[in-house]
């Protein structure tokens, strides 16, 4: 297997700076005149330890595009890797492992098995990679201590707030030390000081020893956190800018 | 992974419980109704495996189970005991006669005639009296078990069994109960009485074939197979061991009666109720974990670790349903031997029954598992 992650690695010439690498990225749902096309052409990188933003309107391609770069929709053109790697390429079942050992994912509806406990949810990423139960769980709480959840390891989901549901979810997304971790809507369901307590987390905890985070968000009040924002209407990148400033002016 | 299935099924109780009570249903129906049938099936040879007496049991070559009544000369006692490999032939007559018990309660009945001077043929386990006692003067024995049943005085004040000293007739032929035995519950209902077969010919009709079965012992050192064989080349004769004719008449029974179609189509729609039940909740549990099987898939669960899931899954709701189920049925079988119930459960109904199962929670996984498998992980990002 190996072998074969190092040869998609020629084969997809990539900037080492950059965590994912886009260009010319095209996506349609259905056919005929039921054809959607979601993504026209994309042109995007995400650098290394670099928080992006994705912005724009309902429907304009956002969450096509985090699938496409996390690996569980395939673009029908152009080209997007990450670390080097175009799941595109690859088989599924290839693809179904490095997306597992690569990416991170926090969702807008924080998706934990309602019958695990905090700590077994935290672990489901180690789980599915064979690590024995003890040793996920014991690393779980870790992560857990981390998010400031340590003390609620055996709570149930049904048990905690949102805020607390998500900071589960964010352990989840770190604890297999993901390179990057894709974010849909992370703060949407929460409100105004638990999703800034949220970032905050995202930027400190998540953010650590070179990992990338690509946030999808509608939330204005988030755009502080981030260190680029790639504005999206109808399927394009409209503009890519440094601050919320930027994107007002 | 196995740990995640687990938490994810048993996590949900009312859905759990509901698994695994559709599969014990199926399984309990399954076993139990088998285990009638078979008891039912198995108590049609009862009478022949009570008379343990003799090797092979000589009769009508048309004859097709025990109540046949195709009878054969009396001659033939004699032909088949000229055989070559026969140690002894005795005759015995087995024929529905009218009676009427001291009450005036008229039944029919079943009267078997044993020969008179051995009494080979006679109930080997008495309650009361001796078998000699057969040989008194006009002496029938009586099914203990039927004596408060089928020979029930229910015209008496106050009602009460036929026992020993009562005189009744048959065929207006005056008999004395003489003494009581135990029997195999059988399949056929009808009273029996034992008495001799000189006497059971004098009460019966007048006919000119009397003898409706010849006993046969063979002779130590001769193949039962054999002598069978020259017996069955009398003309108008056939003879076979107790098994073949206990087979034979099961197979009478389940051919020429509903039984078997009754029971069937029970067993069947048990098995359809069960894989309807458990493999609608499987699958409508499938359905509501999708965005849980989804969030998995996207964060490295292949297909194989979702099918291993799944399997486990459903292995494990169909190994306690099928504990409980047939469980339930041993259980019930006990209760229904403590009333009558034939119920009888050889290795090869829980056998059946593991495999019902199998097929039932299979179709189930199958069923959801199509679901799980084309589903699209980018259905998490879908809210």
């Amino acid at each position: 297997m190996t072998s074969t992650i190092q040869e998609y690695q020629s084969v997809i010439p990539h900037p080492p700076e950059l965590a994912v690498h886009c260009r010319g990225v095209t996506k349609s749902y259905g056919a005929g005149a039921a054809k959607v096309t979601a993504l026209r052409g994309i042109d995007l990188d995400v650098r290394t330890g670099e928080l992006l933003m994705l912005v724009g309107p309902s429907g304009c391609g956002k969450t096509t595009l985090i699938s496409c770069i996390a690996g569980i929709l395939d673009q029908d053109e152009g080209r997007c890797s990450v670390f080097g790697h175009d799941f595109k390429l690859m088989p599924q079942r290839e693809k179904t492992r490095l997306r597992g050992r690569t990416v991170g994912f926090v969702f807008q509806a924080f998706n934990l098995l309602p019958t695990l406990s905090a700590a077994e949810n935290v672990a489901v990423p180690l789980l599915i990679h064979q690590i024995p139960r003890a040793k996920a769980i014991a690393k779980a709480r870790e992560i857990l201590d981390r998010v400031g959840l340590g003390a609620r390891h055996g709570a149930m989901p049904s048990e905690l707030s949102g805020g607390q549901q998500q900071r589960v979810a964010i352990a989840r997304a770190l604890v297999h030390d993901p390179k990057i971790i894709v974010c849909d809507e992370p703060t949407s369901a929460l409100d105004h000081e638990t999703g800034h307590q949220i970032m905050e987390m995202l930027r400190s905890v998540a953010m650590r020893s070179g990992r990338s985070l690509v946030i999808v968000t509608h939330d204005a009040r988030i755009f502080e956190f981030a260190d680029r924002i790639a504005q999206m209407d109808d399927g394009t990148v409209q503009r890519v800018v440094d601050s919320a400033e930027e994107l007002n002016n | 992974m196995n740990f995640l299935a687990m938490r994810m099924l048993v996590g949900d109780r009312l859905k759990y419980l509901s698994l695994v009570a559709g599969l014990a249903f199926a399984a309990l129906l399954v076993t139990q109704q088998a285990s009638i049938f078979c008891g039912y099936a198995l108590r049609t040879g009862s009478w022949i495996h009570d008379e343990r007496c003799c090797d092979l049991w000589v009769m009508d070559d048309q004859a097709d189970f025990t109540e046949a009544n195709k009878d054969i000369l009396d001659t033939a006692l004699d032909r088949v005991r000229g055989v070559s490999g026969v140690l002894w032939a005795v005759p015995m007559y087995k024929g529905y006669l009218k009676c009427r018990l001291p009450d005036g309660t008229a039944l029919s009945a079943r009267v078997i005639g044993v020969d008179d001077a051995t009494l080979i043929g006679a109930p080997a386990r008495m309650v009361e009296g001796r078998t000699d006692g057969l040989r008194r003067d006009r002496a029938v024995f009586i099914n203990a078990d039927q004596a408060g049943d089928g020979l029930l005085l229910k015209r008496a004040n106050p009602p009460r069994p036929l026992r020993v000293g009562d005189s009744i007739a048959i065929n207006d032929n005056e008999a004395i109960v003489a003494g009581a035995y135990r029997a195999t519950p059988e399949f056929f209902w009808d009273p029996v009485f034992y008495t001799t077969f000189s006497r059971a010919l004098a009460m019966a009709p007048s006919e000119r074939r009397t003898t409706t079965y010849v006993l046969v012992k063979v002779r130590p050192g001769s193949s039962i197979s054999e002598v069978a064989g020259r017996i069955g080349r009398i003309p108008g004769l056939k003879a076979v061991t107790g098994d073949q004719f206990a087979a034979m008449t099961m197979d009478y029974v389940l051919k020429k009666t509903g039984i078997l179609v009754n029971f069937g189509i029970t067993i069947g729609l048990g098995f359809l109720i069960g894989v309807l039940v458990s493999g609608q909740t499987l699958y409508t549990f499938m359905l509501d974990n999708m965005k849980h099987f989804a969030t998995l898939k996207a964060m490295g669960a292949g297909n194989l670790a979702i099918i291993k899931m799944v399997g486990l899954q459903a292995a494990w709701v169909g190994g306690i349903g099928y504990g409980i189920g047939v469980g339930g049925a041993a259980f019930t079988g006990f209760v229904f031997s403590k009333i009558g119930v034939a119920f009888e459960m050889p290795w090869q109904i829980p056998v059946i029954g593991a495999v019902a199962i199998l097929l039932c929670c299979v179709a189930a996984a199958i069923f959801s598992l199509v679901r799980v498998l084309r589903l699209d992980p980018a259905v998490v990002f879908k809210g």
